[in-house]
C-alpha cells in the first residue's frame, strides 16, 4: 500500500469511527424520546400532532437525495467534474426540500401552541429529530463548500477522499431518519 | 541507624493504632451498631463480605511482601527473566476470585431480595404507615392513621414493621437512618417505601444523604422508637397542635434552614397523596377517566 | 438599561464582587498570569512560545502541555479539597458559608476528574503512544491539537467561573432537578455544563484519534497480540470514549436545553423525568472511571516489567482482562443508584455484574506480581508508586465489592465510606499510576532523570498522606456521616477523625511540595541527570530506542517488530537488525487554527453562560469559517529530505 492510499484508508476508519460516535449520541436521544413519548402531561399525543403523508414525502425527499449523493460519488470516481456537480446539485436541493419541509412542520407545532416547553414528550420530539435536522444542516453547509472545490479545484485526491466521506455522512443521516420515521412517526401513529 | 528507623515505624503505628481503638471505644460507630432488624442483617452481610473478601486480600499482600523482599535486586534470589506464564498458575487465580465472587453473587441475589427495601417486615404486630415528605431543607413526617404530622422529628413503636412512604416536594434527597437501616431516595411525583423496624427503644440519628441545595446540611431528624404505651401517649399531646392542610403545607415547604421540631394535627387526609400528584405526568388521553 | 442587557446578557458588575477566600484565588491567578506575560516578553519568548508549542501539532508537545495543564488544574483541585476539610475539621460556620462550600466540592470533582485524571491521561497517550507502536505522529495530528485546545479552552472556562459569576453548586455531577434551572438560576450550572461539554467534546474527538491510530499506524510486524500493555490499555479506554462521551455530550445538551429553552427533559414537573438524567449520566460515567484507570493499569505493566528486568508476566491473561473491563464496565452504571428503588431483580444483576469486575481486576494484580517473582525488582520511583497502588487499590477494591451487595451499599451510599472508596481508587488507582508513568516517562521526553530521592519523598507523603485522609473517611461512613456536610452537629463526635483527615491533606500537600522541588532540582542539576542514551532503565519496548528526547520526527527509519519486547529483543539480537538508509518524511505542518477555534469555541461557551447572544453567534460562525477554511486545505504537510534526517540523526549520534 503506498502512502496515499494508507492515508486514505486511515481516514476512512476515523470517519466510520466518528459515525459511531454520532450513532451512540442518536442512541441516548432515542433512548430519552422512548421513555419520555407518553408523558404529555394532558396534551396530545404524537398520533393526533403528526400528519403520516407528509413525512413520508420527507421520508421520499431524503431517500433520493441518498441516491443521488450515491450517483455523485460514483461520477466522483470516473472524474466526471460535470455529472458530480450535477448530482451533488440535486441531493443539495432535495436535502434543502427536506429541511424546509422539517422546519415548515415544527413552525406549525409551535404555532398551534405544541412547543417544546409543553411537555416532556415534545422536548424529546424536537430535539431529537432537531438534532437530525441540524445535521442535514451541516450536510448541506459541506455540500456547498465541496461543490465550490469541485468547480474551483477539478477532481484531485484530497476532493475526492472528501466527496467519500461527505456520501457517507450524507447516507448515514438516511439511516437515522429511517429510525426517527419508524419510532417517532410510524409507532407513534399506531400507538393509542 | 536503620534499626531505629524501623522501631520508630513501629511505634508510631502501634500508636495510631492505639489512638484508634480508644477513639472508636468512646464513639459509636451507627452502621455497626444496628438497633433495628434490616440494619442488624445488613451489618452481618457487610461483615460476611468483608472476611470474604479477606481470601483474596491477604495473599496479595502477603505475596508483595514476600515477592519484593525477596527479588529487590539481590544478585543471589533466583533471576528467570523469559518466565512469562503458566497454565496453572493463572488458571488458579481466575478460578479463585470466580469461585469467591460466586459465592457472593449468590449472596447478593438473595439478600437483595431479602432486605429489599419495598418488602414489607413479617411480624407479629400490625404494620405501621408514615409518609415523609423531603423539603427544602426539612423532612416533613406524615402519619395517616393517627392524623398528625412532625417536622424533623419521627417517634414510633417499638418492634412494629414501620413502612416509610418516601415523596419528596425538592430536589431529589434520600432518606436515611443508619441504626435502623439503609437509606432510599426521595424524588417528586414518586413515592418510594423503606421498610424498617427498631428492635429496641432509643433515639436514633437520621438526615439527609443527598444534596439538595443550599440548607441540606442541617436536614437532619431524630427517630425516637418508644414503647407502644408510650407512643400513643405522645400522639395525644400531638393533638393540641396547629393544623396542617393544604394552605400550611405550602407555607411550611418554602424553603427554610435548620428547622426546630414542630407538631401539626392533620387537616387534610390526602395530603401526601396530593403531593405527589402535583408532579404526576398525565398519560396523553384517558387521563382524565 | 436594556441596551446593557442586549450586550451583555446577564452579566453585571455583580457578578465580579465575591468574598475574601474566592478574592484571594483570582488574585492568585491574576498575579501568575501577570508573571508568566512578564518572564515571556522580559526573555523575549513569545515568538518561540507561538512557533514550538502553541501552534505545534506534535504529540509529544501536546503531550506536554496536556500535562502542564493538568497539574495546574490538580493545584487548584487540592486547594479546594483543603479548604473542604479545613472547614470539616474546624466545623464552623464562619469560615465558608454553604453556597461557596457546595460550589468548592463542586468544582473539585469536576477539576479533578475532567481536567488533571483526563488531562495527564491524555498526555501520558501523547507522549508514549506513537513512540512505542513506532509511529511518527498520530493518525489526524490537526485533530490533535484541537482536541488539546478544546481540553484548555474547558478548563479556562471552568477557571473564569471563580473570578466571573460563580460556579456550580450541585456537585461533580449535577442532579436535577437540583440543577434545574428553578433551583439554580445563577450561572454555576451553566458554566459547568459548558465547561464540560467542550472539554468533553475534545475527549471525543481524541477517542476517534487514537483508536484509528493504534489501529492504522504501528510499526511493520506488530501485531494486535504483539502490541505492549500500555497500547493495549489506551485502546480499551479510547474504545470506552468512543462508546461513552457521547452520552455524555447528549446528557449535557438536554440538560442545557432545560435550562436555556424551557424543556423538560429532567424537570420534575411537566412530564419531565429527573432519573433518566441519573441514568445517562452514569451510563457514560462509569465507563468514564475505567476511561481513566485503564491507562494506569498500562503503565503498571510496563513499570513492573521494565523495572522487574522481566517480562511480563501472562501477557494474554492481561488483555483477556482488559477486554473483559472494558465489555464490563457498561453493563453496570445502576450500582450508583442502588437506592432509587429499581426493585429487587435489576439490583442483584447489577450487584452481580460489578462484582464480576473484580474478577479481572484482581487477576492483573496476580499477574503483576507475579511479573515480579524471580525478578531483579529495582525499587526506583515508578516501582514505589506501583506498590502503593497494590497497597491503596486492593483495599479500594474491596470496598467496592462491599458496595456492589445493593444491600450493604444502601448503608453506606452517599456517605463518606463512599467518598473513600472513590478517592482509593482515583487517587490510589489513577493519580498513583500517573505519577509513576511521569517518571518513568520523564527522561524520554525531557532528556535528563527526575530527582530519586525527592521524588521518594514524595511518595512517602502522597502515600501517608492519603491512608490518614481517607482511612477517617471509611469510619466516618459508618458512623453515618454523609459526604458534603458544611458543619455537623458537635455532638456526633465526628471532629477528631475530620482533623485526622485535614492532617492527611496537609502531608499530601507537602508531597506536592516535594514534586515541585524535585521538578525544580531536576531540572537545576540536570546535567548530572543526563540520559544519553535514551534507555536509561534498560526499557522492554520501542519508545527507549531513540533518543532521549526523541526527534521531531520520532523515528529516523520506521522500527521492525518481532516480539512484545520490541526494543528487549533488539538490544539482544543486534545484528538482526542492521543499519537502514534513510528516506524522506512527511509530517504535518504547524498551524494555529486549532487554537483559534477553541479560543472561538471558549467565546461561544462563555457566551452562553451569560446570554450574551450576539457574541455566541459571531464567535460560533467565525469557528465554523475557520474548519471550511481548513476543509480547503490541501498542503498541510511538508517533506524532510533524506539528506537531512542523515545530518540530524549523525549530529545526535555525534
Amino acid at each position: 500500500m503506498n502512502e496515499a492510499a494508507k492515508n486514505d484508508s486511515k481516514n476512512l476508519l476515523g470517519f466510520w469511527i466518528y459515525i459511531m460516535t454520532d450513532c451512540v449520541l442518536f442512541a441516548s436521544l432515542f433512548a430519552t424520546f422512548a421513555v419520555l413519548r407518553n408523558n404529555t402531561f394532558g396534551g396530545p399525543t404524537g398520533a393526533e400532532l403528526f400528519s403520516l403523508p407528509f413525512v413520508l414525502v420527507e421520508t421520499m425527499l431524503l431517500l433520493t437525495s441518498s441516491f443521488t449523493c450515491g450517483l455523485g460519488l460514483l461520477a466522483a470516481r470516473q472524474k466526471e467534474k460535470t455529472q458530480v456537480l450535477g448530482w451533488f446539485a440535486v441531493t443539495f436541493v432535495l436535502g434543502l426540500s427536506f429541511l424546509t419541509m422539517e422546519l415548515t412542520e415544527f413552525n406549525h407545532l409551535v404555532n398551534e401552541g405544541h412547543s417544546w416547553t409543553a411537555n416532556g414528550f415534545l422536548s424529546s420530539f424536537f430535539t431529537l429529530v432537531g438534532t437530525h435536522g441540524l445535521h442535514i444542516t451541516i450536510g448541506l453547509l459541506w455540500m456547498i463548500v465541496m461543490m465550490l472545490q469541485v468547480a474551483k479545484r477539478g477532481l484531485g485526491r484530497h476532493t475526492v477522499r472528501r466527496l467519500t466521506l461527505l456520501s457517507l455522512f450524507w447516507h448515514f443521516l438516511d439511516i437515522v431518519w429511517i429510525f426517527i420515521f419508524t419510532i417517532v412517526y410510524l409507532t407513534g401513529a399506531i400507538q393509542l | 541507624m536503620k534499626k531505629y528507623k524501623l522501631l520508630l515505624i513501629i511505634l508510631l503505628i502501634a500508636t495510631v493504632l492505639t489512638l484508634a481503638v480508644i477513639y472508636l471505644k468512646n464513639h459509636e460507630v451507627a452502621v455497626l451498631a444496628p438497633k433495628g432488624h434490616i440494619a442488624a442483617r445488613e451489618k452481618s452481610l457487610l461483615i460476611f463480605a468483608s472476611l470474604l473478601s479477606l481470601i483474596v486480600v491477604i495473599p496479595v499482600f502477603v505475596m508483595t511482601f514476600l515477592i519484593v523482599y525477596k527479588y529487590r535486586d539481590h544478585k543471589k534470589a533466583k533471576y528467570s527473566p523469559e518466565l512469562d506464564n503458566n497454565r496453572l498458575v493463572e488458571t488458579i487465580w481466575w478460578g479463585v476470585p470466580i469461585i469467591l465472587i460466586t459465592i457472593l453473587s449468590v449472596v447478593t441475589w438473595r439478600s437483595s431480595h431479602e432486605l429489599d427495601p419495598f418488602r414489607p417486615i413479617q411480624a407479629q404486630t400490625k404494620p405501621m404507615t408514615i409518609q415523609v415528605v423531603a423539603l427544602d431543607w426539612k423532612w416533613l413526617f406524615i402519619y395517616p392513621e393517627q392524623k398528625i404530622a412532625t417536622v424533623n422529628y419521627v417517634q414510633f413503636p417499638e418492634d412494629t414493621p414501620i413502612d416509610f412512604e418516601i415523596t419528596a416536594d425538592a430536589p431529589m434527597n434520600s432518606f436515611w437512618i443508619p441504626q435502623l437501616g439503609g437509606q432510599m431516595y426521595a424524588m417528586s411525583g414518586m413515592s418510594t417505601h423503606l421498610n424498617l423496624m427498631a428492635d429496641e427503644t432509643g433515639e436514633y440519628r437520621g438526615s439527609s444523604a443527598n444534596i439538595s441545595g443550599k440548607g441540606f446540611a442541617g436536614m437532619n431528624f431524630m427517630a425516637k422508637s418508644t414503647s407502644e404505651a408510650e407512643f400513643n401517649k405522645w400522639i395525644k399531646s400531638a393533638d393540641k397542635s396547629p393544623s396542617l392542610n393544604m394552605d400550611s403545607y405550602d407555607a411550611l415547604a418554602k424553603p427554610s434552614e435548620n428547622n426546630p421540631v414542630a407538631y401539626y394535627r392533620l387537616a387534610q387526609n390526602d395530603l401526601y397523596n396530593q403531593v405527589v400528584a402535583k408532579y404526576m405526568p398525565y398519560h396523553g388521553h384517558g387521563a382524565e377517566e | 438599561m436594556n441596551l446593557f442587557a442586549n450586550i451583555f446578557g446577564r452579566l453585571t458588575p455583580e457578578a465580579f464582587q465575591h468574598d475574601m477566600v474566592v478574592m484571594g484565588g483570582v488574585i492568585g491567578m491574576t498575579v501568575s498570569g501577570i508573571v508568566i506575560i512578564g518572564l515571556l516578553t522580559y526573555f523575549k519568548r513569545w515568538k518561540w512560545l507561538y512557533r514550538e508549542w502553541l501552534t505545534s501539532v506534535d504529540p509529544k508537545k501536546i503531550g506536554v502541555m496536556y500535562i502542564v495543564v493538568a497539574l495546574v488544574m490538580l493545584l487548584r483541585g487540592l486547594s479546594d479539597a483543603a479548604m473542604m476539610r479545613a472547614q470539616q475539621a474546624l466545623n464552623t460556620h464562619g469560615f465558608l458559608n454553604s453556597d461557596h462550600f457546595q460550589q468548592i466540592f463542586s468544582a473539585h470533582g469536576t477539576i479533578m476528574i475532567f481536567f488533571v485524571a483526563m488531562g495527564l491521561m491524555f498526555g501520558l497517550i501523547n507522549l508514549i503512544v506513537p513512540l512505542q507502536i513506532g509511529a511518527r505522529d498520530v493518525a489526524f495530528p490537526f485533530m490533535n491539537a484541537t482536541s488539546f485546545w478544546l481540553f484548555a479552552a474547558g478548563a479556562m472556562l471552568i477557571n473564569t467561573s471563580l473570578a466571573i459569576g460563580e460556579f456550580s453548586a450541585a456537585g461533580w455531577l449535577a442532579y436535577p432537578p437540583l440543577s434545574e434551572l428553578s433551583f439554580s438560576p445563577g450561572v454555576g450550572i451553566d458554566y459547568w455544563i459548558w465547561g464540560l461539554q467542550i472539554a468533553g467534546i475534545g475527549s471525543l474527538l481524541s477517542g476517534i484519534n487514537f483508536t484509528t491510530t493504534i489501529l492504522k499506524m504501528r510499526a511493520a510486524g506488530m501485531t494486535l497480540m504483539k502490541m505492549p500493555l500500555f497500547v493495549w490499555s489506551v485502546l480499551n479506554s479510547m474504545i470506552l470514549v468512543i462508546f461513552a462521551f457521547p452520552i455524555l455530550t447528549a446528557t449535557l445538551g438536554m440538560l442545557s436545553l432545560d435550562r436555556l429553552l424551557g424543556m423538560h427533559f429532567f424537570t420534575s414537573e411537566m412530564g419531565g423525568n429527573p432519573m433518566m438524567y441519573v441514568n445517562l449520566i452514569w451510563a457514560w460515567g462509569h465507563p468514564e472511571v475505567y476511561i481513566l484507570i485503564l491507562p494506569a493499569f498500562g503503565v503498571f505493566s510496563e513499570v513492573v516489567a521494565t523495572f522487574s528486568r522481566k517480562r511480563l508476566f501472562g501477557y494474554t491473561s492481561m488483555v483477556v482482562a482488559l477486554a473483559a473491563i472494558t465489555f464490563l464496565s457498561f453493563t453496570v452504571w445502576l450500582h450508583h443508584f442502588f437506592t432509587m428503588g429499581a426493585g429487587a431483580n435489576v439490583n442483584a444483576f447489577f450487584g452481580v455484574m460489578t462484582m464480576i469486575i473484580a474478577v479481572p481486576t484482581g487477576v492483573k494484580i496476580f499477574n503483576w506480581l507475579a511479573t515480579m517473582y524471580r525478578g531483579r525488582i529495582v525499587l526506583a520511583t515508578p516501582m514505589l508508586w506501583f506498590l502503593g497502588f497494590i497497597v491503596t487499590f486492593t483495599i479500594g477494591g474491596v470496598a467496592g465489592v462491599l458496595m456492589a451487595v445493593p444491600a450493604i451499599d444502601f448503608q453506606v451510599h452517599n456517605s463518606l465510606f463512599l467518598v473513600a472508596h472513590f478517592h482509593t481508587m482515583i487517587v490510589g488507582g489513577v493519580v498513583f499510576g500517573y505519577f509513576a508513568g511521569l517518571n518513568y516517562w520523564f527522561p524520554k521526553i525531557f532528556g535528563f532523570k527526575l530527582n530519586e530521592r525527592l521524588g521518594r519523598y514524595a511518595f512517602w507523603c502522597w502515600f501517608v498522606g492519603f491512608l490518614l485522609a481517607f482511612v477517617p473517611l471509611y469510619i466516618l461512613g459508618l458512623m453515618g456521616a454523609t459526604r458534603r456536610l458544611d458543619h455537623y452537629d458537635p455532638s456526633l463526635g465526628w471532629q477528631g477523625l475530620f482533623i485526622v483527615a485535614a492532617v492527611g491533606i496537609a502531608v499530601i500537600l507537602a508531597g506536592v511540595g516535594f514534586q515541585i522541588l524535585q521538578l525544580f532540582f531536576s531540572v537545576k542539576d540536570r546535567k548530572k541527570n543526563l540520559d544519553a542514551t535514551g534507555d536509561p532503565w534498560n526499557g522492554r519496548t520501542l519508545e527507549w530506542a531513540v533518543s532521549s528526547p526523541p526527534p521531531f520526527y520520532n523515528f529516523a527509519s520506521l522500527p521492525e517488530v518481532r516480539d512484545r519486547d520490541a526494543f528487549w529483543d533488539m538490544k539482544k539480537h543486534k545484528k538482526d537488525f542492521p543499519d537502514v538508509k534513510y528516506e524522506s518524511i512527511r509530517l504535518p505542518k504547524n498551524t494555529p487554527l486549532p487554537l483559534i477555534i477553541a479560543s472561538l469555541v471558549f467565546a461561544v461557551g462563555f457566551a452562553i453562560v451569560w446570554y450574551i447572544w450576539w457574541l455566541a453567534i459571531i464567535a460560533g460562525l467565525s469557528a465554523l469559517i475557520c474548519l471550511i477554511y481548513r476543509l480547503n486545505n490541501d498542503e498541510t504537510e511538508y517533506s524532510i529530505p533524506a539528506a537531512k534526517i542523515a545530518k540530524l540523526e549523525q549530529e545526535h549520534t555525534a
